[in-house]
């Protein structure tokens, strides 16, 4: 049983629990996750650790409500507590040793993006993120980030910082040059444009990906993407890759899966053929 | 010596008793378990078949060499508790094994009424005599020797890691088994389904393990959370039994297409995650065709797990015929009785789909027998030009699996096969001092009674280790 300790709303829809799991707050690396279940019944689902206070025995979780398991993770209460909590799963993120690293977060993905700004800033590495969000409320792990170094926060309607997407800011960087890498967490699509504006620049591009998991530990292979040709497994060889030479159409097509279902399922039932009753009743 | 008072020619009078079962037409659309388990009078009657032989050759034939006319014996002779006793103090999961050993290629292959008509039911009496001890605890004599103050940790806890747990706690160790995943078990409750071997008697055999003091942590992934070297620091010695779990796949065009599972996820959804259950949270497409490629016990799961889950057709994708399926032979028998298809003689060579990379059928090449291999086997070939479509919704790959390298690869002093699988020593010791090994993970994907006969003799070498240390 792991306590929830903590808890804040960051923006509408991405809730921050803070979580009591000692060993996993004492040895886990940036880049690394946990899979979750809330409790008996439940589904098991990747969770980025966005943070760990080693002292205190805590991790962080930034949760975004997009269905079930995560609208009934963010409905817990201070005193409450999740199951089962496993990890630190996935590989460490690989870290330049110097120069200037850009870390680009869109929407939740800023909260994945914080534990890697914060292990280069701890380095010595010139930190500056880019992150983004529909407009004002939605921005996330602002001031955290200042703390390490440079933010550049985009919002989709101007309402605050730059009027735009976290690729135009990010090409910006890219002209001005010095930029020795870029590390690229949200939404496939934005990782995809991402990898596509740095490859002319030659500049390396590290995305973490996000497919659909069950166990974590390499074993059902659910969670396999396509790098360079050849499969691998998130979950243990990941989850973050060469952003250059990821396939991300498979990934966004896989990643649908159970979404399509759910909603054929929804049209289906209102035609009054329920064959495909999915038990996902998010 | 026996204590019935039948003579030999009378016991060789009596026929196999029938396990009764499930009607096929009405298990297909259901979870619960197909073989019903024997009544007192029939388990009696077709114990007393056993001749009682003075070199009893089942007991070769077992990996685990249970004294099998011996609790036969105790059974006709209406000493439950002695059978009971007799049968534990051989064999820690005898209500698992009863229910999903290949009897027909161990004990009762070798038993010696098989050439001589049908061999003893001894799968089917092992089951009986261990649900008859499932339901009377009490009954059950074994005791821990005095705690010896020495800590092992098992790594893993699918047959092979509880039952050396169980050994181990019966010896007088203080044993933590560590588990990946959220519940104790491994391949017993994600793999093998309900329907097969119900998730109750697993917890029930995990429940007296922790009676009798051994400690079970979940969540635990040894390679991360922990590695090796650092659990070795902490215990006197180390039992790994982290399985075979990873899945291999078939390298065809088409595998990432929306609805091509392996079998380990397909299973795990449906019996981890409890996707049968509609109350549960677990989504799975729920397919109007599926086509299951392989020839093993996980295929047969996986075609009668997509039966039940509803399916309208279901079939068996093989590159060989039924003879050379290497399935235990109730499941195959079972899974025809079902209602499942058999695609022989085909192997796939492409998943196609349509535009929104949905699933729509297996492409295949149909196969002939050529000349025998250097095994003996007669190996496939395929017919140019005869490729055709088996259409389906979702395609299973259940083509076995490996070595999962997560916890080796923290461990760089342990010496691996160039399958990855780890080596291990007569005693079963690893290349790293104090650390034993077994399972799948030694032996590749192989059964759960020579998983369980390793815990067995790791506990020993176990413990023979720790005593020569002291
Ligand atoms: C390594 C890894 C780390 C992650 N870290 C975080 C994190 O720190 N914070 C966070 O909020 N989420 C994170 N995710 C995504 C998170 O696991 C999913 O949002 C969650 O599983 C959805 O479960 P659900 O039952 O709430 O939604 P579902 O009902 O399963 O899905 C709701 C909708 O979300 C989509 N969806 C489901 N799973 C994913 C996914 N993995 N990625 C993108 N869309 C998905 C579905 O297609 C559907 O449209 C991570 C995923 C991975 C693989
Ligand atoms: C679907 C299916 C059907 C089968 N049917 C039969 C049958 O009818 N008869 C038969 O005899 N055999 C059958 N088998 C084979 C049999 O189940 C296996 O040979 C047996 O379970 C192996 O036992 P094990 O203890 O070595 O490993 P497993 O049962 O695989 O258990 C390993 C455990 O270790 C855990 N683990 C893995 N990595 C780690 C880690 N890094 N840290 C901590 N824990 C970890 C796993 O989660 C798992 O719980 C079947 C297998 C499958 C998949
Ligand atoms: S453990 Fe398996 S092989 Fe041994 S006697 Fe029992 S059923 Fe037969
Ligand atoms: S070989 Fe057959 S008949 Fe002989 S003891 Fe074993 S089970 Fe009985
Ligand atoms: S989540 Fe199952 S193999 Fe990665």
């Amino acid at each position: 049983m792991h306590t929830i300790v903590a808890k804040a709303q960051l923006s509408p829809n991405v809730t921050r629990l803070d979580v009591s799991a000692p060993r996993i707050a004492q040895i886990r690396k940036a880049g690394q996750f946990v899979i979750v279940r809330r409790g008996e019944g439940a589904e098991r689902i990747p969770l980025t650790i966005a943070d760990s206070d080693a002292a205190a025995g805590t991790i962080s979780l930034v949760i975004q409500a997009v269905g079930k398991s995560t609208k009934e993770l963010v409905a817990l209460a201070v005193g409450d507590s999740i199951k089962d909590i496993a990890g630190p799963l996935g590989h460490p993120t690989e870290l330049i040793e110097k120069g200037h690293a850009v870390c680009v977060g869109g929407g939740v993905g800023t909260a994945v993006v914080h534990p890697i700004a914060q292990a280069l800033s701890k380095i010595g590495v010139h930190v500056t993120s880019v992150i983004g969000g529909r407009s004002k409320e939605w921005v996330i792990y602002e001031p955290e980030l200042r703390n390490i170094g440079d933010v550049v926060v985009c919002t989709d309607d101007g309402s605050y910082g730059r009027k735009g997407f976290v690729t135009q800011a990010t090409e910006d960087l890219l002209k001005a040059g010095g930029v020795d890498i870029v590390y690229a967490v949200g939404p496939v699509m934005m990782m995809k444009a991402l990898a596509e504006l740095t490859r002319p620049y030659g500049v390396k591009t590290i995305v973490s990906l996000n497919p659909l998991m069950v166990d974590g530990t390499g074993m059902c292979g659910g969670c396999r993407v396509s790098v360079d040709g050849k499969a691998y497994f998130a979950c243990v060889d990941g989850p973050e890759f060469d952003g250059h030479l990821v396939d991300f159409g498979q990934l966004a097509d896989r990643g649908t899966t159970y979404r399509e279902f759910e909603q054929e399922a929804a049209k289906r039932c209102a035609d009054g053929d329920c064959r495909i009753g999915l038990s996902n009743k998010g | 010596m026996s204590t019935s008072n039948l003579t030999p020619k009378q016991r060789m009078q009596i026929a196999r008793q029938e396990m009764p079962a499930q009607d096929p037409a009405v298990r297909r659309n259901n979870f619960g378990e197909v073989n019903l388990g024997m009544e007192a009078e029939l388990a009696k009657l077709e114990a007393e078949r056993c001749l009682q032989c003075r070199d009893p050759k089942c007991m070769k034939g077992c990996p685990v060499n249970v004294n099998i006319p011996r609790f036969l014996d105790l059974l006709t002779a209406g000493d439950m508790a002695g059978a009971a006793n007799s049968l534990l103090s051989d064999n820690a999961l005898p209500a698992v094994t009863g229910r999903v050993c290949p009897q027909e290629t161990q004990c009762e292959c070798e038993c010696v009424r098989a050439n001589r008509g049908s061999p003893v039911g001894i799968g089917y009496l092992e089951r009986f005599v261990a649900d008859w001890a499932r339901s009377n605890q009490d009954a059950i004599t074994l005791v821990n020797a005095a705690p010896k103050g020495k800590k092992v940790a098992v790594v893993g806890s699918g047959p092979a890691g509880l039952t050396a747990a169980g050994q181990l706690a019966r010896r007088g160790y203080d044993v933590t088994v560590f588990e990946a995943l959220h519940r104790a078990g491994g391949v017993l409750v994600y793999g093998i389904p309900e329907f097969r071997l119900p998730k109750k008697i697993v917890d029930q055999e995990v429940e007296r393990l922790v009676q009798a003091g051994v400690k079970i942590e979940c969540n635990v992934v040894v390679g991360r959370t922990y590695t090796v070297p650092e659990l070795r620091e902490q215990f006197d010695a180390i039992f790994i039994a982290n399985g075979a779990g990873l899945p291999m796949f078939m390298n065809i065009p088409g595998e990432h297409y929306k609805g091509s599972y392996t079998a380990n996820e397909y299973l795990t959804r449906v019996n981890l995650m409890a996707a049968y259950d509609p109350d549960s949270d677990t989504p799975i497409i729920k397919p109007r065709r599926v086509a299951v490629v392989g020839g093993g016990n996980v295929a047969m799961d996986a075609a009668r797990t997509a039966q039940r889950m509803g399916a309208e057709r279901v079939s068996i994708v093989y590159r060989r015929t039924k003879a050379e399926m290497p399935a235990r032979a109730e499941e195959v028998h079972h899974a025809e009785e079902e209602g499942v298809a058999f695609d022989l003689l085909c192997a796939p060579v492409e998943i196609v789909a349509n535009e929104k990379k949905w699933v729509t059928g297996l492409k295949c090449v149909r196969m002939e027998l050529g000349a025998p291999d250097a095994s003996g086997r007669r190996s496939p070939v395929a017919i140019p030009g005869s490729e055709f479509i088996i259409e389906c919704d979702v395609v299973v790959s259940a083509l076995g699996t490996r070595a999962n390298p997560l916890l080796t690869q923290t461990c760089p002093d342990m010496k691996l096969d160039k399958r990855g699988n780890i080596v291990v020593d007569e005693k079963l010791m690893t290349s790293i001092p104090g650390v034993f090994a077994g399972g799948d993970i030694v032996r590749g994907a192989a059964t759960v009674i020579l998983a369980m006969g390793d815990g067995k003799r790791a506990a020993a070498a176990i413990d023979d280790y720790l005593m020569a240390k002291a």
